[in-house]
């Protein structure tokens, strides 16, 4: 049996691949949404900013912005699931935005507002309900101060990205 | 959100042009709703501009900008900032409606991403509140780029509504 590899040469892996993910679209930038790991989950974070904003009275987020974070968590977490395997056999190193697969494509979003977003940051977490060779089916949850308190919810399908196969198996 | 079901089947893309009607912009009710929108920061970081408003439609115009890239392979702009502009021109659909006060939050919105947008080219998308009760307006929304022929997505929202006392 292979002997596990050093805890730091396996987290260095695993970040690096994340951070290429994440680095390479102009849009999660814009945002200001990053991902914290543990394992193989992720969570998304939205960082707050007054660009955010969609409404001054209250204050709250804009309903849009919260839709497109709950969508690039999901975007994300079926990138992450779609390349974990080969991750963590090895097969994918040194990875750039310009090495990784695409992302998949976004065929429907359907975006459930239980709560006013408030001026401060945001969490998702993304739950992937099924995950074909061409289709997935993802289920996304935000909240804020309270994880059992979601300020919104959504599901979405997505077209996966056709993929050359990775490695020598 | 049980109220919308069986509301919000998607509608041919020619029925939201059907109900179009020449606007009156110069009401001060459309002329606050535009104020409004447009003074809203997340609007602002979008760059959205509002072409039309009044009597219950909106039509929102989001110039092409590359910090709005979802996909760097093709430079296609990201579903997430298509999904505000949609929002956006909903909600000002709705508070521009004659029954509505100024005031709307989103209840559900769905979106279908039928093609991506081409890069370089600003999405317009015009918003019909289509159906309002005491509590909840209902509207459609089809966003196009330069090819007018197939919307690059379309979507059904249910919003809240205050009725003008």
């Amino acid at each position: 049996m292979k002997r596990p590899e050093p805890i730091q040469i396996v987290k260095q892996r695993r970040d690096a691949a994340l951070a290429a993910l994440i680095e390479g679209v102009p849009y999660i930038q814009f945002m200001g949404i990053g991902f914290e790991r543990r394992g193989d989950e992720l969570t998304g974070i939205l960082h707050f900013d007054e660009k955010l904003i969609g409404n001054m009275m209250l204050p709250a987020l804009h309903g849009g912005a919260t839709a497109a974070f709950l969508e690039v968590t999901a975007t994300i977490t079926l990138s992450w699931a779609m390349i974990w395997d080969d991750l963590e056999r090895g097969d994918l190193q040194d990875l750039t935005p310009q090495t990784l697969p695409r992302l998949p494509k976004t065929i429907d979003f359907t975006v459930d507002y239980l709560r006013a977003g408030l001026p401060r940051d945001a969490y998702a977490r993304a739950r992937i309900n099924r995950k074909g060779r061409r289709y997935a089916s993802v289920h996304v949850e935000g909240w804020q101060d309270n994880r059992d308190r979601l300020h919104a919810q959504a599901t979405g399908h997505f077209l996966m990205p056709t993929r050359p196969t990775v490695g020598n198996g | 959100m049980r109220v919308i079901a069986g509301q919000c089947q998607p509608l041919p893309r020619s029925d939201v042009r059907r109900i179009h009607k020449p606007m009156d912009t110069t009401d001060e009710k459309s002329q606050r709703v535009r104020a409004f929108m447009e003074a809203l920061p997340h609007c602002r970081a979008l760059g959205l501009e509002m072409t039309e408003i009044g009597g219950g439609q909106a039509v929102m115009r989001m110039p092409y900008n590359p910090a709005l890239v979802g996909d760097p392979a093709t430079g296609v702009v990201a579903g997430g900032a298509v999904s505000a502009l949609m929002d956006s021109c909903g909600g000002a659909a709705v508070m521009c409606h004659p029954k509505a006060v100024a005031s709307t939050a989103t209840l559900d919105l769905r979106i279908d991403y039928m093609r991506a947008a081409t890069p370089g080219q600003a999405i317009t998308t015009r918003a019909v509140c289509h159906h309002i009760t005491r509590s909840v307006a209902f509207v459609r929304a089809e966003a196009f780029d330069d090819d007018a022929s197939t919307p690059v997505a379309v979507a059904n929202g249910a919003f809240t509504v205050e009725m003008q006392s």
